[in-house]
C-alpha cells in the first residue's frame, strides 16, 4: 500500500503514513476553516489499511494546535483505529503534547475517553 | 438597545488595542490577522499559556464569524458590506479581550442568546463532558462548523462569555461578543 504524505503548512499538519511500518504520523498545526477537506484522504487511508494492517500500528500525534472543526476530523480518524484494534492488532496511540500546556493534554485525555485505544501521553521537554 | 455602530465601535477601541477591524469577512483576511496577531505576541515575548489561548479564541471566533456571516441583505450591505464582522483586540493589564461582532436575523438571536446561557451556566467538568457529548455524537455541517467554538472558547479561558444583541431593523440584530483571556 501507497504511503500518504502530505507537507504541513500554515493551517495544515504534515502527514506521514506508511503501511509497511504501521507509522501514522500528525505533527503540526490543524486549523482550516473547513476541514473535511483535508482530513477525507486521511480517513479513506486509514479505511483501506485496516484491511490488511500491521501487527503493531504505532501512531503520533503532535499538535501545537487544533480548532474545533478539526477535533471531529480527528476523532474520524481515531475511530478508524479503534476498529482495527477491535478487530485484535496491536494499537498504540502517542499523544504529544508541549510543556505545560494543559489544554492539549486535556484534549487528548478526551480522546482518550472516548476511544477504546491505549493512549500515551507524552511531554515534550525543550 | 437601538443600534449606533460608531458608537459601538468606539466603545470597543479603548485602551490598549491591539487590532481593530470592521468590514468584509474572508479566509484570506483571517489569514492575515492570525499570522499578525501571532508575531505580535511573540515579539512582546507573552507568556505561552496566554498567547496559545488567545490563538485559540481567535481561530474559533474568526472562523465562527467566517461560517456564519451569511450574505446580508441590500438594505444591511449597503451601509456596511456583504460579509460584514467585526474583530477588535484590546489588553488591559495582564488580560486580552477579543471583541467580535456580526449581523444575526432574529430567529437566529434567541437560539444564540440560548446556546451562550446555557455555556455560562455549566461547571468546568460540566463543560468537559458537554464537549466531549457534541464532539462524539454531532456531525460536521458542509461548511465544517461543528458547533463547538464557543463552548471551546468558554472551557479554554475558563471565563463566561458576554454577549450583548443590539436592535438594528425589524429583521436583524447586531450581536457582540466578549471574550476575556487572562
Amino acid at each position: 500500500m501507497e504511503a500518504l504524505i502530505i507537507e504541513g503548512t500554515a493551517k495544515t499538519p504534515s502527514v506521514r503514513f506508511e503501511a509497511g511500518q504501521g507509522t501514522i504520523e500528525i505533527k503540526g498545526r490543524s486549523i482550516p476553516e473547513n476541514s473535511i477537506e483535508f482530513y477525507k484522504p486521511l480517513v479513506d487511508w486509514l479505511e483501506e489499511y485496516g484491511k490488511s494492517p500491521a501487527a503493531l500500528t504505532k501512531v503520533n500525534i503532535q499538535l501545537e494546535y487544533f480548532n474545533t472543526s478539526s477535533s471531529k476530523c480527528i476523532l474520524d480518524v481515531f475511530k478508524k483505529l479503534e476498529a482495527i484494534y477491535k478487530a485484535k492488532n496491536e494499537v498504540i496511540i502517542n499523544w504529544y503534547y508541549e510543556e505545560d500546556d494543559e489544554d492539549m493534554l486535556e484534549a487528548g485525555e478526551d480522546y482518550e475517553s472516548i476511544i477504546r485505544v491505549p493512549f500515551k501521553m507524552i511531554e515534550i521537554v525543550d | 438597545m437601538q443600534f449606533n455602530f460608531d458608537d459601538y465601535y468606539k466603545g470597543l477601541n479603548k485602551g490598549n488595542v491591539l487590532m481593530a477591524y470592521h468590514g468584509n469577512i474572508t479566509a484570506e483576511w483571517i489569514n492575515g490577522v492570525l499570522e499578525s496577531i501571532e508575531s505580535k505576541l511573540d515579539s512582546a515575548n507573552e507568556d505561552p499559556k496566554i498567547k496559545k489561548k488567545l490563538y485559540n479564541v481567535l481561530v474559533e471566533g474568526l472562523q465562527n464569524l467566517f461560517h456564519h456571516v451569511d450574505d446580508l441583505p441590500d438594505e444591511i450591505a449597503n451601509l456596511f458590506t456583504k460579509k460584514f464582522g467585526v474583530v477588535v483586540i484590546t489588553k488591559d493589564c495582564n488580560k486580552y479581550i477579543v471583541s467580535l461582532g456580526n449581523f444575526v436575523e432574529h430567529s437566529k438571536a434567541q437560539y444564540l442568546k440560548d446556546k451562550i446561557d446555557k455555556i455560562n451556566s455549566l461547571t468546568e467538568e460540566e463543560l468537559k463532558d458537554m464537549y466531549k457529548f457534541i464532539l462524539n455524537h454531532q456531525k460536521l455541517s458542509a461548511k465544517g462548523g461543528g458547533g463547538l467554538g464557543l463552548l471551546d472558547m468558554a472551557r479554554k479561558t475558563g471565563n463566561k462569555l458576554e454577549y450583548t444583541f443590539y436592535q438594528f431593523n425589524s429583521n436583524y440584530m447586531f450581536f457582540n461578543l466578549n471574550v476575556t483571556i487572562n
